[in-house]
Order: structure tokens, then sequence, then C-alpha cells
């Protein structure tokens, strides 16, 4: 896919990986609160649907969800850093930063849950 | 480096079609050079505009291999892909003809962002004294040198999603004027950039930033006034 | 109120409920990189949350917020990028809302109630 010229840069990719994880978050929350209401339910309601989460591609979405949470939250970071601290070009690092420290988190998720 | 270069053209209105040129190269030379050069030696119906040709008025601003810019300022050398280079008018604003397109949307909304001053003053009072230094005047400082060329305008993709949104050159134009002392229209100002499609709908992708010829930081004077609402929201002004 | 208060308002509920969320995001992404060490259980879930009212506290604040943040977002999402008009996209903001405080408070009120047996 051709990426039009004037949209490849730091701050556009940002804006997308900023939108489409909020998107994405957005659409799983309420499957979240469902999974975890199962308490209700009793435990052993709960813990049938923890134990299909235990399949390998289950696994694999949430580490996908989970880095998404954590970029959702750096890109929100950077945009409160430019509207309430600076617009320096220091912000186009943050974002790497950013992206950088998502990806740990996801890594470190990865590490302790397989 | 070979001879010629094949150029690209876009030909005709919202409709149309790329129409190809060769092009001979030339040391130092622009796209603006290569466009003419077609008008004068191959195809006199091809339209474009220019003026100055030295980079001051910003009249030359057309998409170039997918990015706005300033013609007489960017070489070939800088741009050609291959030994190709296309060339469309501005992104986001109607074509009139071929590489000319129509400004009235991107001044109109200077004026709907109240980019305008409103004089405090008649000839019979005193000026306002406005030091170099005083803080507000250097805010207004930093984006007083747009000349309206919209190539930002060109290069924001909420101007492309939000067909209302005021877009970076009227915002910018209306924080240098939220920072003038003498100027008396604040509250229509500030009014008038929070609406629907004002201040708040930019997401900081500086693609104007990118893009701007002058250096400008449009996303700086937007968030300037984001900062400004939120206060005179606070205060009941808005 | 004014276009212009409306916009500016749900701006600055945006940053708060982010500033809010900023907190309980970092706390959520640690509190669920510890849980799934060992792996996760229903049992060791129940047993952490269930009776203490620091973490109801918690979860309440965070179910709040993201049902502040959230429709918001997706208020932007649809008026750059679909055609669904004011109207619809006030209707589907509130909606979703309503949602995520129901349906999140059920879990945080089930998890706080839960027993390990049954």
């Amino acid at each position: 896919m051709k990426i039009a010229g004037h949209r490849n840069h730091a701050h556009y990719w940002a804006f997308i990986l900023h939108r489409a994880s909020g998107l994405l978050l957005a659409i799983f929350l309420p499957a979240h609160f469902y999974v975890l209401g199962l308490a209700i339910e009793g435990e052993a309601a709960m813990d049938g649907f923890i134990r299909w989460t235990d399949a390998p591609l289950v696994k694999g979405a949430e580490v996908i969800l989970v880095i998404l949470l954590a970029a959702h939250l750096t890109g929100g970071l950077r945009l409160m850093a430019l509207e309430f601290i600076s617009t320096s070009e220091s912000s186009k690092t943050a974002v790497a930063v950013g992206a950088g420290i998502s990806l740990a988190v996801g890594l470190a998720f990865l590490f302790n849950v397989v | 480096m070979s001879n010629s270069i094949k150029v690209s053209v876009w030909r005709g209105r919202e409709t149309g079609e790329f129409q190809s040129f060769d092009v001979p190269r030339q040391p130092s030379q622009t796209v603006l050079d290569i466009v003419t050069f077609i008008q004068r030696n191959i195809d006199p119906t091809l339209s474009y505009r220019f003026a100055c040709r030295v980079g001051m008025c910003g009249s030359c601003a057309m998409t170039v291999n997918g990015k706005p810019r300033w013609t007489c300022r960017t070489h070939v050398d800088k741009v050609v892909e291959d030994g190709e280079i296309k060339i469309s008018p501005l992104r986001n604003l109607k074509v009139v003809k071929d590489l000319t397109c129509d400004m009235t949307e991107f001044f109109d909304k200077m004026n709907k962002a109240e980019g305008k001053f409103h004089p405090t003053k008649t000839r019979n009072d005193d000026f306002d004294v406005v030091l170099p230094d005083d803080p507000t005047r250097q805010l207004a400082a930093q984006g007083i040198e747009c000349i309206g060329c919209a190539v930002c305008y060109s290069a924001c993709d909420v101007v492309e999603w939000n067909k209302d949104y005021l877009g970076p050159a009227a915002l910018n134009r209306a924080w240098t004027l939220v920072n003038d002392v003498r100027d008396g229209g604040n509250k229509e100002r500030l009014t008038a950039i929070s609406g629907d499609s004002g201040c708040h709908a930019c997401h900081s992708q500086q693609g104007c930033v990118k893009h701007c010829p002058k250096n400008l930081s449009p996303t700086r004077s937007i968030i300037g006034l984001k900062r400004a609402t939120m206060k005179a929201a606070l205060k009941g002004e808005i | 109120m004014s276009n212009a208060r409306v916009e500016t308002k749900l701006w600055v509920w945006q940053r708060l409920s982010a500033a809010v969320l900023a907190v309980c995001v970092i706390i959520h992404l640690v509190v669920i990189v510890y849980a799934v060490q060992d792996g996760l259980s229903a049992a060791e879930i129940i047993s952490r949350v269930s009776g203490n009212f620091l973490w109801l506290a918690f979860y309440s604040v965070f179910v709040i917020a993201i049902a502040v943040h959230a429709p918001i977002g997706i208020r932007t999402i649809l008026k750059e990028m679909t055609s669904v008009g004011p109207g619809a996209t006030h209707m589907i903001m509130a909606t979703f809302s309503l949602i995520i405080l129901a349906m999140g408070f059920r879990a945080v009120i089930g998890l706080f109630n839960a027993s390990i047996i049954g």
C-alpha cells in the first residue's frame, strides 16, 4: 500500500495508532465487563471462561490488546504533553519512546502469560 | 543523470486525467521551471499559477509527488523519483483547471474564524505601545509570517475528513489576533474558533508543521487556542 | 448551550477523564502483568478484590472515567469517518455511556460480592 506522501511522518502514525487502539478497546470493553460479571454466577462459571482463554490464539489476542491499551495510553500522553507542556521538536522523540514503552509492556505480558 | 524527466501533469477539473510530458533536464531546475517549460514550449493550454517565482508570494503551491509544496522552491533533484515527477493541484480545494485551484473556501474560512482585525481606537486616540519583548506580542510574532499559500490546508487530514473544519491557516491567524492587544474582537473570535469545526477538531498530527514553507507551527497556535477557549469557558465568557 | 461551549466542555472532560485514566491504566497494566504470572484463575481474581473496599473504589473510578472518555472519542470518529448526523451521534454516545456504566458496575459489584465457594 503506497502511503500518501504528505502522511508519512511520526505524528501521523501516532494519531492512527491512537485512533485504531481507541476504537478496538471501545469494542472490546463490553465483552471484558461481561466476562468479569460472570463472577456473579460463581467462581466456576468465571473459571470456565478463563480456561477457554488458555488457547494460544486467545492468548495472542490478549497480548495485542495489552499492547493496544499501552499504545493508547502513550498516544494520549503525547497529546496531553503537546497541549499542556510544549510543542517542541522533542515531541517526535516522545512518540518513539511511547511506542517503545507500549511494546515493552506487551512483551512483559507475553513473557508472564506463557 | 539522464537528459529528460517524465512529468505527469493533471489536466482537467475535478475529473480529468494525468498527461505525460518529456521535459529536458537542466541544472538547478525547479518544478516551476518544468511547468513553465511545458506551457511555453509544448502545450500552451496548460493552466497554472505563479507570481514572484522566488519563494515570497506562495502562488505557485501545488502537489508534487504527493506533497504540497511551493514549486518555485522545489528543486527537481530533490523530488524526482526514478526520473519521474507527478504534479497535481493542491489537495482539499476545488480545481478550477489543470493546476489551478479555487482558493475561495480557504479565504472564507479565514473570515469565519474571525481572522480579521477588530479595531478599538480612532485616529484621535493615542497609539497602543506594544514592546517587542512583550510576551503576547512574541506569541503573535510566531505566527504572523503566514502568507496564506494553503500548503498547510492541503496537508491537513482533518480538512479532508471534516469539510467545515476551519483549517490550520485560519486558526493560526485567529491565534495571532487573540494575542494582539490592540484588537477588541476576542469574544466573537473565541466563539468562532471553538464551534463544531474549530480548534478542538485538531488532533495534532502536524502535517501542517511538516509542510509549511515558512516553518510556522499552526499546531502550536491551535493548542494556544485550545487553552484560551478552556479558560474562557471556565470564566463563562463563551 | 452554544456549540462553542459544548465543544469546549467536551474537550475539557475528555482531557480530565484522560488524566484519571492515565493513572488507572498504569495501575491496571501492572496488576495484569502481575496477575497472569503462574496462570490466571477466577479464584485468584476473586480473592484479590472480593470484599476489598480499596479495589471497589479504584474500579468504580475507573468505570466512571471510561464512561466519560470512550463515548467522546467515539463521537469524534463518527463525525469524521461516517455520515451519521449529530442527533444520532448523541444517541449512540449516550447509549454507549449507559452500557459501560451498567455492565461496568455489574462487574465491579459482582466481583466485590463474589465468593470462592459456589
